[in-house]
């Protein structure tokens, strides 16, 4: 059996990523993969890392046996706890990572982009704990949807700047952190927010996040005995699935799934399943499954989820797919909806609505497995942020507020 | 093999000057005002176009490309609206090459695009996100079809990639004069002296100087050092601020004609 060994030393996964960038960017690049595997083989780094992870985020997570939720859906369902790291989600992992790394480097300034603003959150917080200007780039979409996440990061003492270019959501907030980078890269660091982006991004953030991955793979066994037969999780650029998926790449009998968003269906065309029915281009520096147009123009993508909301997808998951060691699905909003539902009503935990599209995946791997099967399920943040996202879709705050019977206002 | 693009500057050297480079993206603010301008920037006196390929995410573009991307694909534009923009700008008596990034070159695919470019008589291709590294396929196809392949190059390559990245290279290399993203600025570059002088230890391929370049005077500095002046924002701004098309395009020319007198040396 051959041990799985990749990117290869130009962070090319197969046919998939590498680095598409101006060359204005390419020389910092380098030093920055040159500065990572410094980093990584220097023991005061990690065990600093190290440090950070227990005493400030809550890492190792905890592994959870969810037995109402297993009983509802057919098989035993265990769930990698990364909803209870500060922060609220498995990103505070490769964000301390890379800013630490900015710390090392003595870059003061560090700017991310965000989608849902969870990875803006951990970048702000970060920051304020590192002490590092922070700037973050969101679409001017997203920070309507996601206001309390703009709160949060100004309270943190992050400058948050909305993004009007373009379909003024994530990817615009990604191109418009570059463009910042380009012109300021000599003393700030970009901290990307996915497994995606040219190298070393995908590289670097896989190593942040594995722990996830790793630490289940321990936990289960010390649980059950054996291996699970799957593992779970949702895919929007790829760092939490890659990073629970890592440690089980060479475990043949492990399945891995990845779960896409499919928004209404992906049959509709409105939804953010680039490796399920996109076609392979070249965005934001690699080279990997996206969603595009005839003319390779990007196309919009479609989610309830802000987090996954995004119209390509990392190249390691694409590399995965292609040689059929992972496997990528879709799942709508309806079904991510209805997984959310029933996890809050049988575990009286309320996933991020990420998350739930890795729930709502397992309950259909249930009915495919069977009742004998342990499905890994990645629940890799809470639902704080979606409350009203998912109140509005329950209908639950929408009507007018009834103050007594027959008495509206 | 000698390109349309050599020629150019084998006649701007003995001539003593350098050469004048405009930008323009094809079907901005449509096809048709398109040809117009490019035409225009030609008669005032450019030697080389670069027809900009509108994009939907144009990383290395400031606010003023940025809207036209956006324009042109919002009214429609289409790649191979590219190709009938070159073939009539072709004759006016400059070589056109084509500004792109690369996904729309790959969506195409790689040879069938240099095949249309080269038969609608474009002279090469920029390509501001693909870098030597990446460029195999395009390498092959630039060979097979006669096209020049023009790299950037910044002020943070090492001197090791300016080497790599010259030797890649044909017609001419593209020096960035500043960290950032295009956009007219008032000042000339403090960094981009340095960066030809650089560039001239390792390569004879003629270099020009772009980014941040809007006026006559910004012009002239930049002839004194560099073989090209590259200009695109600013004429872009005479095509946005115009109060109807047929005024834009006159402005185009107006710019052209400032540009050409300052790369005089
Ligand atoms: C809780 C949670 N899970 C998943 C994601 C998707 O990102 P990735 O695919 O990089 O894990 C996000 C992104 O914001 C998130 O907040």
């Amino acid at each position: 059996m051959t041990v799985y060994a990749q990117p290869d030393a130009t962070g090319h996964f197969g046919r998939f990523g590498g680095r598409f960038m101006p060359e204005a960017l390419v020389a910092p690049l380098d030093e920055l993969a040159e500065a990572w595997a410094d980093a990584q083989a220097d023991p005061s780094f990690l065990g600093e890392l190290d440090r950070m992870f227990r005493e400030y985020a809550n890492v190792p997570s905890p592994l959870y046996d969810a037995t109402r939720f297993s009983e509802a859906v057919g098989a035993r369902v265990l769930l990698k706890r990364e909803d209870l790291n500060h922060t609220g989600a498995h990103k505070i992992r490769n964000v301390l990572g890379q800013a630490l790394l900015a710390k090392r480097i003595g870059k003061p300034r560090a700017i991310a982009e965000t989608g849902a603003g969870q990875h803006g959150v951990a970048s702000a917080t970060a920051c304020a704990y590192l002490d590092l200007d922070c700037t973050v780039y969101m679409g001017e979409v997203d920070t309507e949807r996601q206001a309390l996440n703009v709160a949060r990061m100004k309270m943190l003492g992050a400058e948050v700047v909305p993004v009007t270019t373009g379909s003024r959501t994530l990817k615009d907030a990604i191109n418009e952190a570059l463009r910042d980078w380009v012109a300021s890269v000599d003393h700030t660091s970009y901290l990307f927010g996915t497994a995606a982006g040219p190298h070393p991004f995908p590289t670097m953030v896989r190593d942040l996040t594995r722990g996830i991955g790793d630490e289940a793979r321990r936990q289960v066994l010390e649980l059950t005995g054996s291996l699970p037969d799957a593992a779970v999780a949702c895919v929007g650029g790829g760092s939490n699935a890659i990073g629970l998926f890592t440690a089980f790449i060479d475990d043949a009998d492990v399945q891995l799934l990845g779960v896409e968003a499919g928004g209404d269906g992906y049959e509709t065309g409105r939804h953010a399943s680039p490796i399920t029915a996109g076609e392979v281009g070249v965005l934001h520096g690699a080279r990997s499954y996206l969603l595009q147009d005839e003319d390779g123009q990007t196309m919009e993508s479609h989610s309830i989820s802000a987090g996954l909301d995004y119209p390509g997808v990392g190249p390691e998951h694409s590399y995965l797919a292609s040689i059929g060691r992972a496997r990528y699905v879709p799942a709508t909003d309806a079904q991510a909806m209805s997984a959310f539902d029933l996890l809050c009503k049988t575990e009286g935990i309320i996933p991020a609505i990420e998350s739930a599209h890795a729930l709502a995946g397992a309950v259909e791997l249930a009915k495919e497995l069977g009742p004998d099967a342990t499905i890994l399920v990645n629940l890799s943040g809470r639902g704080d942020k979606d409350v009203h996202t998912a109140a509005e879709y329950f209908g639950l705050i929408d009507g007018p507020v009834v103050l007594e019977e027959g008495v509206e206002e | 093999m000698s390109s349309s693009i050599d020629a150019l500057f084998e006649r701007t050297r003995a001539e003593g000057r350098a050469a004048l480079v405009g930008y323009l993206p094809a079907g901005f603010p449509d096809v048709e005002t398109s040809v117009a301008a490019l035409t225009a920037m030609i008669e005032g006196g450019c030697d080389l176009v670069e027809i900009g390929l509108p994009y939907s995410d144009p990383v290395m573009d400031g606010p003023t490309i940025q809207e036209a991307a956006e324009t042109a694909l919002a009214n429609g534009f289409r790649t191979s609206h590219t190709f009938d923009v070159v073939r009539r700008v072709a004759d006016a008596g400059a070589p056109v090459v084509v500004m792109t990034y690369w996904n729309p070159v790959e969506r195409y695919g790689v040879d069938r695009f240099a095949a249309d470019l080269a038969a609608a008589g474009g002279a090469g291709l920029i390509t501001p996100d693909l870098i030597p590294d990446e460029a195999q396929e395009w390498e092959e196809a630039s060979r097979a079809h006669g096209l020049d392949r023009t790299y950037l190059v910044a002020p943070s390559s090492t001197d090791r990639r300016l080497s790599m990245t010259a030797d890649a290279a044909s017609g001419f290399i593209y020096a960035t004069a500043v960290m950032g993203v295009t956009g007219a600025r008032q000042e000339t570059s403090s960094l981009a002296p340095e960066l030809v002088a650089r560039l001239r230890e390792v390569t004879d391929k003629p270099v020009g100087v772009g980014l941040g370049v809007s006026n006559g005077a910004q012009a002239h500095e930049i002839a004194q050092y560099a073989d090209a002046v590259i200009v695109g924002s600013a004429f872009v701004r005479r095509l946005l601020d115009a109060p109807d098309t047929a005024g834009g395009v006159e402005s185009v020319r107006e710019l052209a004609r400032e540009l050409r007198e300052g790369v005089v040396r």
